[in-house]
């Protein structure tokens, strides 16, 4: 990909790049549709049972089978829903989702853009997916969905300041918001990672995102078991498949950005096994954060509404901004 | 500069592509799936009752001081990052500098934590 980017832009690569693209889509894609059979047969394991397993070999296909169905399932609009935001919000939930991948890089040379500031970019763009949380509670024109795509927001803003500062620490230490050299900057020693020295970042880091993807344990905006739904309450068949699939592009987006920012990328954790190629290291630590946060999905309680709001404003907060000025003090006393 | 167009080109192809995917499964949807609306299918959904009243009622205030507290510090955040990316070719004295930036936003937060902005109480 490197070699491409150093030459005049043509049509031909213009093409090239967007084939390039496609073949992440589908990968994603794919990505989501197995990350959703893996969970249900992860937590069906935790929970002593066996999980999907009637659909194809294993119960391979199920997860296809549930798309199909969403698919030729019939899309109803409420007549007082307001129609053009209604129809919009789930395309804009998903479009920042599916742009924050351009900036993740997976080896030395396998990547896509390669900017300067694409940790900001990734930062921005995935804000912008709390707007159409917003729209979709909005427009159905549902106290249930309104309610509900508020307390999502309420709770996706708060946890965007944590989790946003949180990185701060990284940056501090490589110097750049370019994700290829903050990796790259990173060792081949398992404790040159960023994740031994910023431990208090990588934590609040954590935290943040699980909270960010609106997953279990703070999944109570829309919580499956309590309530009725959430934002998306009067959405059926494939725009309610757009805000599901939001949900697992941004845990791909975060398994890799917490990859790349704090457990080295594509490096290898000794020395002595650089001989594995970079892709086999980033893909393994990628899954292992999959499978983290379908693991705590299986074994964590929902928290409660008012410790929510606490946690993030009065604990992560303060925590992600005492480690700012720990890495700081510590990059005056001991780098420079 | 080649690569500078480059890496946009890419950014705007995967904006293109995140367009295009919905627009295109939901009209190939459209000749997949039955379209047969009638009046009891378009009504909103209110627990299997007849819904009352209107939709877009009254939320707490709440929500409206916690999306003015994002707005503070998320522009704290937009000075951390240009900071952050320079801090090592900055001296001491930035540092005091942003201690004093943040403690000012650290009184607020104090401020708004002692008013019991961020207790949560019903709906």
């Amino acid at each position: 990909m490197g070699a491409w980017l150093e030459e005049t832009l043509t049509w031909g690569n213009a093409l090239l790049f967007f084939l390039w693209g496609v073949i992440l889509l589908a990968i994603v894609l794919g990505f989501v549709t197995y990350a959703i059979f893996f969970e249900r047969k992860v937590i069906g394991w935790m929970q002593y049972r066996i999980g999907p397993n009637r659909v194809g070999p294993w119960g391979l296909l199920q997860s296809v089978a549930d798309i199909a169905k969403l698919l030729i399932k019939e899309d109803t609009i409420p007549r007082k829903a307001d129609r053009v935001l209604f129809i919009l919000a789930p395309a804009l939930a998903y479009v920042p989702a599916f742009a924050v991948l351009a900036v993740i890089p997976y080896t030395q040379n396998l990547y896509f853009a390669d900017i300067n500031v694409g940790l900001l970019y990734y930062v921005a763009l995935s804000g912008i997916s709390t707007i159409a949380i917003v729209l979709g509670g909005w427009a159905s024109n549902n106290k249930y969905a309104l309610l509900g795509g508020m307390r999502s927001a309420a709770q996706m803003i708060s946890y965007e300041v944590p989790l946003v500062i949180s990185v701060v620490g990284v940056i501090m230490m490589s110097g750049t918001l370019n994700l290829r050299s903050i990796a790259d900057q990173q060792g081949d020693w398992f404790w040159q990672w960023n994740f031994i020295p910023q431990i208090i970042g990588f934590v609040v880091f954590v935290i943040a995102a699980v909270s960010e993807l609106n997953r279990t344990p703070f999944d109570l905006p829309e919580a499956e078991s309590e309530l009725v739904a959430g934002y998306h309450v009067e959405y059926s068949g494939f725009r309610f498949a757009f805000f599901m699939l939001t949900e697992y592009v941004y845990v791909y987006a975060i398994a890799a950005l917490t990859t790349v920012l704090f457990l080295g990328g594509w490096h290898a954790p000794f020395p002595f096994l650089t001989w594995v190629p970079g892709i086999i290291w980033f893909l393994l630590k990628f899954s292992f954060i999959v499978f983290f946060l379908f693991w705590i999905r299986a074994t964590l309680p929902r928290i409660r509404v008012d410790q929510l709001m606490g946690l993030g404003w009065k604990v992560l907060l303060p925590v992600s901004i005492l480690n700012v000025f720990l890495t700081a003090v510590y990059l005056e006393l001991f780098v420079k | 500069m080649e690569k500078y167009i480059n890496n946009y080109v890419i950014v705007t192809i995967f904006i293109l592509l995140g367009i295009l995917l919905p627009v295109v499964a939901l009209a190939v949807g459209r000749l997949l799936r039955p379209h047969k609306p009638n009046e009891e299918k378009k009504t909103t959904y209110e627990s299997g009752n007849e819904p009352v009243g209107e939709g877009q009622v009254r939320f707490n205030v709440r929500y409206y001081l916690f999306a003015l507290m994002f707005v503070i510090f998320d522009v704290e955040t937009v000075f951390l990052y240009p900071w952050a990316v320079a801090y090592n070719q900055l001296g001491l004295f930035v540092l005091v500098e942003m201690a004093i930036f943040t403690g000012l936003l650290l009184i607020g937060l104090l401020y708004a934590w002692k008013k019991k902005v961020l207790k949560w109480n019903s709906i």
